[in-house]
């Protein structure tokens, strides 16, 4: 059974139709792409998985459960991490703080009795933390302030925090934009290292095919809030009703 | 139907006011993205110089011409080009702070120019206020309702034909619509953004001049419950519609005329309600308008298009210093427990435990504004809980004030959760609003009653006494109440260093990534807007207790707005911060004290500046100046040979 499975997802703003019956699947430990024109309807769609917007129609199905009435907090704490497109740091915390307080969350450390008897207070470094700077290569950074780092290093972080979670499922929002290239490559080579380690399925919206190409193994094509295509990347990126959706008609 | 009318007609004058503010108000929000909270103080302005012009024996006209077509505009293009040009794409947080503080210096600065004797019968701007013109369905129509109604009439008319006849007013409506694309359509946008500033101005000071004379007495706090009503008005039109706000004011004042006539006579509700309806409707309307909801979550119409704003985190930090700090603050705090238990005289113990009082109370709002992000506009509502459920516990029931302050801690807590559910899914401005109008309705409504504040006579609380134990005495209270403060300082920094301060550190940061790292913001929201509720009730209780009697006049709505401004000056982010702020506000005060009455307008001023450099300085201008002297110093001392 497939980890995620969206089904029939609709999702109307007033009178534009941003979704129109899209379905996709994503299978455990499984790294997919989702590409396609500026305002296809790509960030809308992750918006919906993750519950930061909910569907008009379809349902999602999220490791065998229904997910599609739950609240975002609630899904993340089922396994379903994300980044985002414009970055979403926490300022005036350091690298390490994003982690930690990611990590703590995710083990369910947050109540209020605990902190006001000292039980919530971050004395020790936390083992699941520090393995992660390190494979991220942000341990040089790890306490200067979020507002100091580059977008490539913000880019990590948000990739750090989300895997502190020890999520099932990424869903990553254009992780190249506002990258050079050489940080682009960086950035591809350590999702391929982290699937590789920690076998989390992937579902990646990217401009960059090249980018694409390194990460997954198929792509889904969205135009106009609609599914056009699917398949491995390369055969997808032949054919012409895609060809069509990004180029224009081609005589 | 003629009682009807009866009732409706005397309701259209503050309808006619109300909506004149109400359109300047959506006028510059859609086009600036700033909510202009200072809009209020701006139509006492204009009251204001048209009362003192018309009192030195200037004919009606000259008062007008002065008020309303000179200081008015100019005040408005003033606050525009010195304050909120610069802010426009900041965080709401540092927006509405800055309004807040103007809101609060303006007043004061005007009474301490023109002096802050009572200002009574302020005169009518066209006809005679109390000739009747004629009756209609059984009212005596005076002159001050028939010119308010025909002057109102007339402006609107006039800026409907200009906005669609002229060429500024094309250009002003299509700002209206969207800034940006008049921008790139080749319009200077700042002369436009100028001439709708000027315009929503004069409104202001048209609408303060024609309000006035509806009152027996200029008071500027009249002009705050006006900008209420406008801001009520404004929701009706979703803060975007131009007429409905305009409508939507009429029908206000029509409404609170009728549920004058209508609600059965000498009781609380009526008295209370009907100057209390905007506050009802406004917090109604947030709550029920999924639009205006949405509007809010995404904060400002400029959003998408501006660069993200830049973070809000302290200027002068790094750990050495805070170390330094923290210890530099715990002996200051050592030195002054056994100052004021030695040779401080009885009167100064009595006004630093005063300033105790305050600081837990300021710590509510270090907790929610500081460490969370939100902002709650009621806080001294929520002391004015803690104090009144104390005194009623105590002289009704013989519960023992220390139980009583307690309680008053756990009852403000409650309310507070009442106050924040429905509140939650409401951010930033919203939910500074709807708390603003909550603090108004406890003051016109809910502390009148016998059993809650008494109204004006107040209620009183006894000083607490543990088994053999009193602390009827200074100095035994003066212990008492350091001893709590203690206590809530811990409670604070607790949760700061714990995993909850964390999260309301991440979700300050970005509540769409809080969310998405699985925090449950609604759980945190409500936890911590209880929490302070607590602490502000706590402090509201133990002041109560050192006064002896209190009233809803040392709780009342302004207060609030005080409050957060003091605090913000003082630092927003740091235990040391609230207390600083308690000290502060006692302190100048005490020593105001001391000058002739029109100089403790000063204080408002001071604090109200202060405010406005939150933008600047997000750590409080104080607290950036202390953190400047102790770096200086420290490197003085680190590398001596570097001076001179």
């Amino acid at each position: 059974m497939a980890l995620l499975e969206a089904t029939g997802i609709s999702k109307r703003y007033g009178g534009i139709v941003a979704l129109d019956n899209v379905s996709l699947f994503v299978d455990q430990g499984e790294a997919v792409g989702l590409v396609g024109p500026n305002g296809a309807g790509k960030t809308t769609l992750f918006d919906c998985l993750n519950g930061v917007r909910h569907i008009d129609g379809g349902r999602i199905l999220f490791d065998g459960q229904r997910i599609d009435r739950l609240p975002v907090y609630e899904r993340a704490r089922l396994g379903i991490g994300r980044t985002f497109q414009r970055l979403e740091l926490f300022a005036g915390m350091s690298p390490r703080e994003h982690l930690m307080v990611a990590e703590r969350v995710h083990r369910g450390d947050g109540r209020l009795w605990k902190d006001l008897i000292g039980r919530g207070r971050a004395s020790a470094p936390v083992p699941r933390v520090e393995e992660l700077l390190v494979e991220l290569g942000l341990g040089a950074v790890a306490d200067d302030p979020i507002e100091s780092l580059s977008q490539g290093h913000g880019r990590l972080v948000e990739l750090g925090r989300a895997l502190a979670q020890d999520p099932l499922l990424m869903l990553l929002d254009e992780p190249s934009s506002g990258l050079d290239t050489r940080e682009t490559v960086g950035f591809a080579a350590v999702l391929v290292e982290v699937r590789a380690r920690r076998h989390t399925a992937m579902l990646l919206v990217e401009h960059d095919l090249d980018f694409v190409r390194r990460v997954v193994e198929r792509t889904y094509v969205l135009d106009f809030g609609r599914m056009i295509a699917s398949g491995r990347v390369d055969e997808v990126m032949a054919e012409p009703v895609v060809r069509s959706a990004y180029f224009g008609e081609v005589t | 139907m003629t009682q009807f009318l009866s009732y409706a007609i005397p309701g259209l004058p503050y309808g006619c006011v109300f909506a004149l503010m109400a359109v300047g108000l959506v006028l510059t929000y859609q086009t600036s993205g700033v909510f202009n909270l200072a809009y209020g103080a701006q139509a006492y302005a204009s009251a204001l110089v048209f009362y003192v012009c018309v009192n030195a024996g200037w004919p009606n006209w000259a008062g007008f011409l002065a008020a309303v077509v000179v200081v008015a505009p100019l005040l408005g293009l003033a606050m525009d080009r010195f304050l909120y040009r610069f802010i426009r794409s900041a965080p709401v947080l540092v927006k509405l702070v800055s309004a807040l503080g103007m809101l609060i210096a303006i007043p004061s600065a005007l009474q301490l120019i023109f002096g802050n004797q009572a200002r009574l019968a302020p005169p009518s701007l066209w006809l005679a206020p109390g000739a009747v013109y004629f009756h209609l369905a059984g009212d005596a129509i005076n002159g001050t309702e028939l010119s308010t109604v025909i002057v109102t009439l007339a402006v609107v008319l006039l800026a409907s034909l200009m906005s669609h006849f002229t060429q500024i007013g094309l250009r002003m409506r299509a700002m209206a619509e969207s800034p940006r694309m008049v921008q790139l359509a080749g319009i200077n946008s700042e002369r436009v953004g100028i001439a709708i500033w000027v315009l929503s101005s004069f409104l202001a000071g048209l609408a303060g001049v024609l309000l006035a004379p509806l009152f027996a007495e200029l008071q500027a706090l009249n002009f705050t419950e006006l900008l209420v009503a406008a801001i009520a008005a404004a929701a009706l039109g979703s803060l975007t519609s131009l007429p409905l706000a305009f409508w939507g004011g009429i029908g206000l004042g029509v409404v609170q005329e009728l549920l004058g006539g209508y609600l059965p006579s000498g009781t609380v509700l009526s008295s209370g309600l009907r100057p209390a309806l905007p506050f009802a409707v406004l917090i109604v309307l947030l709550l029920a308008l999924p639009g205006l909801r949405e509007r809010w979550f995404h904060d400002d119409p400029l959003a998408g298009c501006d660069p993200p704003p830049p973070p809000m985190a302290a200027t002068i930090g790094g750990h050495g210093l805070e170390e330094l700090l923290r210890g530099g603050g715990s002996l200051v705090l050592a030195v002054f427990f056994v100052s004021c238990l030695t040779w401080v005289p009885s009167n100064w113990t009595f006004t630093l435990t005063q300033g105790i009082a305050y600081s837990i109370v300021f710590l509510s709002i270090v907790l929610l504004t500081g460490m969370s992000g939100q902002i709650s506009l009621c806080q001294a509502t929520f002391a004015g809980i803690g104090a009144f459920t104390c005194a009623q516990l105590a002289t009704h029931f013989g519960l023992s004030v220390f139980m009583g302050i307690v309680a008053g801690g756990a009852v403000a807590a409650a309310v507070g959760v009442v106050v924040a559910m429905p509140a939650l899914r409401l951010g930033g401005l919203a939910l500074a609003l709807a708390t603003l109008a909550f603090g108004l309705l406890a003051d016109n409504v809910g502390f009148q009653y016998s059993w809650s504040g008494n109204g004006e006579t107040g209620v009183n609380i006894p000083r607490p006494q543990l088994g053999s134990l009193n602390f009827t005495s200074g100095k035994a209270f003066f212990v008492l109440a350091f001893i709590l403060l203690i206590v809530c300082s811990a409670v604070v920094l607790a949760i700061r260093q714990g995993t909850t301060g964390r999260e309301l550190a991440a979700m300050r940061g970005s509540e769409l990534a809080a969310a998405s790292i699985g925090t449950n913001l609604a759980k945190l929201k409500i936890t911590v807007f209880a929490v302070a509720a607590a602490l502000a009730g706590v402090g509201g209780a133990l002041y109560g207790s050192l006064q002896g009697t209190v009233s809803p006049d040392d709780f009342n709505s302004f207060l609030s707005l005080v409050f957060m401004v003091v605090v913000v000056t003082t630092g927003v982010y740091t235990v040391q911060g609230a207390i600083q702020a308690g000290m502060a506000y006692v302190i100048l005060y005490q020593v105001l004290d001391y000058l002739p009455s029109q100089w403790r307008n000063l204080f408002p001023i001071l604090f109200g500046l202060g405010a406005i450099t939150y933008a600047l300085h997000p750590e409080g201008v104080v607290e950036w100046q202390k953190r400047r002297v102790v770096e200086t110093v420290v490197s003085l001392r680190k590398h001596p040979e570097t001076v001179g």
